[in-house]
């Protein structure tokens, strides 16, 4: 039976489909066979992180209306063997995603996979609502940030109503995720702390990502930054990923990098 | 630091004003939260209602929806303006 994670957050732009394709591929590295699903309809974009735009053939719509099987829609990574996306419709209406639909590809990938990414689209619409209906965890991406702390408040309280969980009395694990983090700008108090909005969002922190340029060079060229097991970013998300299966990782990348005495003197910034 | 800085007092972080601002909105839109749906029609439909017979302003028509261990208890507050002649 694969586990159904959903990536979601209320604010677009923070980080949802980054931080997907990067637990996507983290949780193929470490041997699961995963796949990912963009629920965005018409603004999708995880083929384009992925690496995999130009190999779209089929979509997730197609695949409900059956106009195609999983297997011809489903993309195999390039890089993992054990990884597949499942694309969203880019032309296609969104009235043509039904939870029917949406249930029936998922119950059809139940046991072909370990693990099932949805990647929700911005907002509280339907797509958001049937990206988080069948999930048996959540990854609330969140930014140190007013408006991205509200939008992830809001979807933690429909994670607790409109799942298919919460409807049957059950309470999904909720896991915060924390990106774009600048522990200089914390320090000098210009950002809301990690202590801040867990504070605030009362959600266990699944992991912290630094506010890395790793990221911008990693979904230009459509590879997930957690292969950049150089980048702070990429090394922070493979913690993550190690925490998503229970493992306790210590957390790193939350303090201000030591400078040494040099380019303390010399160094800019 | 600046010198003369030391001895002024420390203004608040702007991200100490973001957290303070956080805190009172959430917990507002957090008290609607777990309302039922229909709790803002019903609100209007019951207004609409009162409205017939006496005279009464938008916010003086309070419904609440308050959840005990076995039952619900749903409020509803009617604030009546004051008669003019006795």
């Amino acid at each position: 039976m694969a586990t159904v994670i959903v990536i979601t957050s209320g604010k677009g732009g923070v980080g949802k489909t980054t931080t997907c394709a990067s637990i996507g591929a983290g949780l193929a590295l470490q041997g699961h066979k995963t796949a990912l699903i963009d629920f965005d309809v018409g603004l999708r974009n995880l083929d384009l992180v992925m690496g995999c735009e130009r190999r779209v053939v089929y979509d997730l719509i197609n695949v409900i209306q059956g106009e195609a099987s999983l297997q011809q829609a489903l993309i195999r990574d390039k890089r993992s063997d054990n990884l597949f996306v499942l694309p969203a419709s880019q032309t296609r209406d969104k009235e043509a995603l039904t939870l029917e639909g949406v249930e029936q590809v998922l119950s059809e990938m139940q046991d072909e996979f370990d693990f099932i990414i949805c990647d929700s689209p911005a907002g509280i619409e339907r797509g958001a609502q049937l990206a988080m209906y069948f999930a048996d965890a959540a990854v609330i991406v969140t930014n140190p940030e007013v408006s991205s702390v509200r939008d992830s408040d809001r979807i933690i309280g429909l994670l607790q109503a409109r799942t298919r969980a919460a409807e049957e009395g059950r309470k999904i694990p909720e896991h915060l995720l924390v990106t774009r983090y600048d522990p200089r700008r914390v320090d000098i108090g210009e950002m809301l702390s990690l202590e801040d909005v867990q504070d605030i969002l009362a959600v266990p922190l699944l992991g912290l990502i630094p506010e890395s340029e790793a990221v911008l060079k990693a979904s230009n060229q459509g590879v997930p930054v957690v292969h950049d097991d150089q980048s702070d970013a990429g090394q922070a998300y493979m913690d993550a990923v190690r925490r998503l299966k229970g493992e306790e990782v210590p957390l790193r990348f939350k303090e201000m990098e030591k400078r040494g005495f040099l380019s303390r003197m010399f160094g800019g910034r | 630091m600046k010198f003369m800085d030391f001895f002024q007092r420390e203004p608040k972080s702007t991200a100490s004003v973001a957290r303070d601002r956080l805190k009172i909105i959430l917990a507002h839109e957090r008290s609607f939260r777990d309302q039922p749906d229909f709790l803002p029609r019903l609100q209007q439909e019951l207004l609409d209602v009162v409205r017939r017979y006496v005279e009464v302003e938008q916010d003086q028509v309070q419904v609440h929806l308050e959840s005990r261990d076995t039952c619900s208890v749903l409020e509803l507050n009617v604030t009546l303006p004051e008669r003019d002649e006795p």
